[in-house]
Formats: structure tokens, C-alpha cells, sequence
């Protein structure tokens, strides 16, 4: 008889004894997420009682299930309104909201760019696996152009959103982008984004073989894995080639981190001024 | 399936903090032992938890010095332990969580 895995990130973080294996499929990125996020919650050595996940509906969705915070599964597209509601209760808690592409920027996109206007202090990380993967394989913003989806079955003719030039558009002080093969720099990045006061975003790239890779004739989670070493350049190279070798390329890095007026904080400043500083 | 034996309500975890028992049903027993002294440790660099494993191919197309490789059908297994430098990328790109890399001591 196999022993369960005891790693610290087992025992410390996850529901690792009532709840796993989990249900994404072969091949999935998801998972090397909430690897890469309870590495870096470990660094930083979050309370359990203190932190808090949210998350709506989609694939990506289902991590809270697997994590050992106090967590919310909420409706599709509202978990940003949820965690902005926890945030405001209790300022101290450390809240990140685990988010899909369809579920942050096509459902709730208003509640994105609202969130990242406000510069609330919320850890949203977005995993982008370019479909609506639960659901069936309707294409979501991010599905390319010409690619194939369960509801484009002659091509997509809609052209990409840019997550990371939304939120920076919309106002969000920490952007950064990553894929899941590349999981020590998402944890990293997951890392300086806890750390960050006020809206950070960290979005990662990752791979869906099942579904999209199945329709798309990408090949296996390996292969598709491999594309996306293969396919982003970091921030450091991407300055120095020329323009033409960038078309279609996926840019990694941290590309915003700045600091602004944090909402929370505004908000105690508003309630101490109206009572007249009692 | 593993067959676990019944468990008190309150359990400690050896560095002193107290982990809720799950409320599942079936109350499962889990030997809190250190994972570089533990069975399978002694003998191999990595631990493969087949209960979890998909047998996705990530950790076998990944590993930089080719320790580990696949059976006929698919699971990895640790084909030259003695290749491995503790990089422990097996362990971060492993979906599932059910391949440990341990640590050199």
C-alpha cells in the first residue's frame, strides 16, 4: 500500500485527504497552479484563518474545493463582487480570487475592470486556457482568431482580448503574465502579487488538451506544454527583437507594478474623517 | 483502494499545529513521517503516488535528465534514480500532485 504524499504543501494547504484526486483532466494546467499558488502562499506563511479564496464557475474554479482557507464558490463571473465584499468587511484578511478567461472577462468583465479601477487589494489570478472548458467548449475572448471551438465549428471570426492591457487599461497596479510551464516564475509572481497593496493580476497561460487541444489537433498536454516554452518570450528578450518576430507571441513578465491610493484604505480614512476623527 | 483505519476527532500534526479532522464519512489514518526518510525515499529520488496519477506524461517529457520514463501504459516509473539532481521540476509541473521530488539532504 502507496502512502498519501506528506509535503508541507500537502498537509499544511490542501484537503489533500478528503477531496483529491481532483476532477480536472490529463493533462491540465490547473492543478500546476494551485501548485505554484500554495508554494507561494507557503513562502510567505499565510495564516490558514486568515486568507481567504474566492472563486466562480468554470474549470480553474474548482480550486477553493482543494484548499484548506476559508473559501466561497460563488456564481458565474462574481467572484471579483464577492471578494470585494470580504475585502471591505475585513481589510486585514488576504483574499485572491481564482478566475478563468471566460468567467473574469467575458461574464464578469465589469466587475474586472471595476475592481482593477478601484484598486481594491485583491489577488486575482486568471488562468487562461483560451475556452470554456467546463461548460462544453463554447470559445471564450481569448480563443484565437481561426481557431475551433464546440460553437465555432468553422473557425472563430472574433478578434482576442489582451487581459494584462485590460486591467492595465482599466487601472490594476500590479499586471503580469506567465504560463503554467513555466510554475517556479508563477510562483513568484503569485508571490509579489499577495505582497502588492492594491489590485495585482496575475495571468496564467495554460494548456487544456482535452478540449481545445482535442479540437485544435494540438497534440498532447506535453506537446502543448512545450508550445507555450516554445511561444513566450520574457519581457527582457521581447525589448530587444524586432517587431516581426513577436507576431503571435506571448509576452511573459511582470509588466505593471506600481502603487496608488488603496480602496480600503481610502475607505477608513472617509469613515474616520465623516465621524470626525473619534 | 487504500484501507484506512478509524481516527480520533482531533489529530496533531507533528510540528504542534492542530489539523481539523475532515468530516468525511470514513476517517482516514495518516502517519505524519518525514518524506526524505520515508520507504521509497531511501531507494528512489522521487515518490510516485499511483493512486493520483493520470498518467498525463508531463513529468516524463519534462524531467531535464531523463530519470524517470513510461511504462506500456503510460505511468512514469523511476527508470535511472541516479541521474537525478533534486530539480525537483517533476514535483511543480505535476498536475495531479502525485510526484514528489525530495529535497537533497
Amino acid at each position: 500500500m502507496q502512502k498519501i504524499p506528506q509535503k508541507i504543501i500537502h498537509t499544511r494547504y490542501l484537503r489533500h485527504r478528503k477531496k483529491f484526486p481532483h476532477v480536472w483532466c490529463p493533462g491540465c494546467s490547473n492543478g500546476i497552479v494551485l501548485g505554484a499558488i500554495m508554494r507561494a502562499v507557503d513562502e510567505l506563511k499565510f495564516k490558514r484563518s486568515n486568507t481567504a479564496m474566492v472563486s466562480g464557475i468554470g474549470c480553474s474554479s474548482r480550486m477553493p474545493v482543494y484548499v484548506d482557507f476559508n473559501t466561497l464558490h460563488s456564481l458565474h463571473g462574481r467572484a471579483i463582487a464577492y471578494a470585494t465584499g470580504i475585502k471591505m468587511f475585513k481589510p486585514e484578511m488576504d483574499v485572491m480570487v481564482v478566475t478563468g478567461d471566460g468567467d473574469a472577462t467575458a461574464i464578469g468583465g465589469n466587475h474586472f475592470i471595476h475592481a482593477a479601477r478601484r484598486n481594491i487589494d485583491l489577488t486575482v489570478i486568471l488562468i487562461n486556457n483560451n475556452i470554456y472548458g467546463m461548460t462544453g467548449g463554447q470559445y471564450s475572448p481569448t480563443t484565437p482568431t481561426g481557431d475551433i471551438a464546440t460553437t465555432t465549428p468553422y473557425g472563430n471570426i472574433d478578434p482576442v482580448f489582451d487581459i494584462c492591457e485590460l486591467a492595465m487599461g482599466a487601472g490594476a497596479t500590479f499586471v503580469a503574465r506567465t504560463t503554467a510551464y513555466h510554475a517556479l516564475e508563477a510562483q513568484s509572481f503569485i508571490k509579489q502579487a499577495l505582497e502588492h497593496k492594491g489590485f495585482s493580476l496575475v495571468e496564467i497561460i495554460s494548456a487544456c488538451p482535452v478540449i481545445y487541444g482535442k479540437l485544435n489537433k494540438k497534440g498532447d498536454a506535453p506537446a502543448m506544454m512545450n508550445a507555450m516554452k516554445k511561444n513566450s518570450i520574457s519581457l527582457k528578450a521581447w525589448e530587444k527583437l524586432p517587431e516581426d518576430k513577436l507576431k503571435g507571441k506571448i509576452k511573459r513578465g511582470i509588466l505593471r507594478n506600481e502603487d496608488r491610493p488603496e480602496y480600503t484604505d481610502e475607505y477608513a480614512k472617509l469613515v474616520q474623517k465623516v465621524q470626525g476623527g473619534k | 483502494m487504500h484501507q484506512y483505519k478509524k481516527l480520533n476527532d482531533v489529530e496533531k500534526h507533528k510540528e504542534g499545529t492542530i489539523i481539523r479532522t475532515d468530516d468525511s464519512p470514513v476517517k482516514m489514518e495518516v502517519e505524519y513521517t518525514d518524506v526524505k526518510t520515508e520507504g521509497d525515499y531511501k531507494k528512489s529520488p522521487v515518490y510516485i503516488f499511483h493512486d493520483w496519477c493520470v498518467k498525463c506524461g508531463i513529468c516524463v517529457a519534462f524531467c531535464p535528465t531523463g530519470v524517470l520514463a513510461r511504462k506500456p501504459d503510460g505511468s512514469p516509473y523511476v527508470k535511472n534514480p541516479e541521474k537525478c539532481t533534486h530539480c525537483e521540476t517533476c514535483d511543480r509541473l505535476c498536475p495531479n500532485f502525485a510526484i514528489t521530488g525530495a529535497k537533497k539532504k
